[in-house]
């Protein structure tokens, strides 16, 4: 069984730090409560340390640290236009090399709207450029920070401003396939992590970290407000979308992909759906659709793992 | 600080951390630890995005930073003896 949540503690000691105890994000930044891009972003920052320089583009990530002149982040931050978090970690990355400051980790740090959608071409052009960076997308599976509007990464059924709910659901595919898109692109490392699930978090990152060339981490932070759910959920529904298979664990690494986390006794999607009233329209021939594409997905990531392992 | 534009940096700069953001008046639920429960796993410290969970040293007792924190109820929700309540800040 994949853990996470509230199941840390049975399988650890108490009284023992399991992840890095250095805070480098200060209390006090503007996040709704039970967000879940400040737990990513804090969890991020303690696995790859202070010797980090991040690039945010438009969207709640440029909100949330601060509004000016205070900043709840420990490490330089650069807001920038919403195409380019791709071109600009490239300038970064140059800067630093010219400067001879070879030990900077360079963080993109984009949404789900910044990274499948707008900033699509930035990040391919910076993977052609073999940009030593790390790309996050933090994904909470809309353009939250205006209200909610459909994205590329939106997951199908899903009630959006843009998609509302009723009888017929709007001819979408479902999330693009954001990781296997960069992998075809030339990717030297790619992985899945979940807030629920710290400790493969922080190794992923750290795994990402100690590799040169473009790297890629999908992170999802599920967002209270545009999910439509309690606050105090936020972990309870981002283990329950691995859990479920929703939102696979998996990583991309030596030209192989592999489960990070196995999902053994995957639970129903409908577990995973009721806890969000975004998906309250749903009838059951609709539930048990989402059920098909996710055995589906997971059928065709357990081929394509095969297929790498030849 | 600066008494006019001509005083201000050329360049955005910050001056002061958030920690002067007083989000703990956001907050309609208080969160109490009940310390004879809490058997230290930190998983509150782990997951709370507000750092609002405060422990000091390794083997220490987690305590709340209730300026800061949001009363978002997820330390209560996940914590795995059930020592956190959530309690209805007083009008």
């Amino acid at each position: 069984m994949a853990r996470g949540g509230g199941e840390l503690i049975r399988e650890h000691m108490s009284g023992k730090f399991i992840i890095p105890r250095e805070e480098l994000m200060h209390p006090g930044h503007s996040a709704c409560p039970g967000c879940g891009e400040p737990i990513a972003m804090r969890l991020l920052l303690k696995a790859l340390g202070p010797r980090t320089v991040m690039n945010v583009p438009a969207g709640c990530c440029a909100v949330i640290p601060g509004v000016w002149p205070r900043y709840s982040l420990k490490i330089p931050l650069i807001d920038h236009a919403f195409e380019c978090t791709g071109a600009t970690s490239s300038g970064i990355r140059a800067a630093l090399d010219a400067k001879g400051m070879n030990d900077i980790t360079v963080v993109g740090w984009a949404g789900d709207g910044g990274t499948v959608d707008i900033g699509l071409q930035s990040l391919s052009g910076a993977i052609d450029r073999g940009t030593d960076f790390l790309y996050v997308m933090y994904d909470n599976e809309a353009y939250m920070n205006t209200g909610s509007q459909c994205s590329g990464s939106t997951p199908w059924g899903a009630w959006t401003t843009t998609t509302p709910g009723g009888n017929e659901i709007s001819h979408r595919t479902g999330k693009k396939r954001i990781l296997e898109m960069l992998v075809e692109n030339g990717i030297s490392y790619a992985a899945t992590v979940n807030i629920a699930f710290p400790e493969d978090l922080i190794k992923r990152a750290q795994i990402a970290q100690s590799i040169r060339g473009p790297k890629f981490l999908h992170i999802l932070s599920p967002c209270p407000s545009g999910w439509k759910m309690d606050p105090s959920k936020t972990v309870e529904v981002a283990k329950l979308a691995t859990q479920t298979g929703m939102f696979p664990l998996y990583e991309y690494r030596d030209s192989q992909y592999q489960f990070t986390e196995e999902i053994k006794d995957r639970k129903p999607v409908e577990e995973y759906l009721r806890l969000q009233r975004r998906f309250r329209h749903l009838s059951p021939t609709q539930i048990s659709e989402i059920q098909n594409l996710v055995d589906n997905r997971l059928r065709e990531l357990d081929a394509r793992m095969e297929a790498s392992r030849k | 600080m600066y008494e006019t534009y001509r005083d201000l940096p050329p360049i955005q700069i910050t001056t002061e951390s958030t920690k002067g953001n007083q989000t703990g008046t956001w907050r309609t639920f208080r969160p109490v630890i009940d310390l004879d429960k809490c058997d230290r796993c930190y998983t509150c410290w782990i997951f709370c995005p507000d750092v609002s969970i405060i422990v000091e040293e390794e083997g220490d007792y987690p305590s709340i930073d209730l300026i800061h924190c949001k009363g978002c109820g997820i330390c209560a929700n996940d914590c795995g003896p059930g020592a956190i309540t959530m309690e209805r800040e007083p009008l």
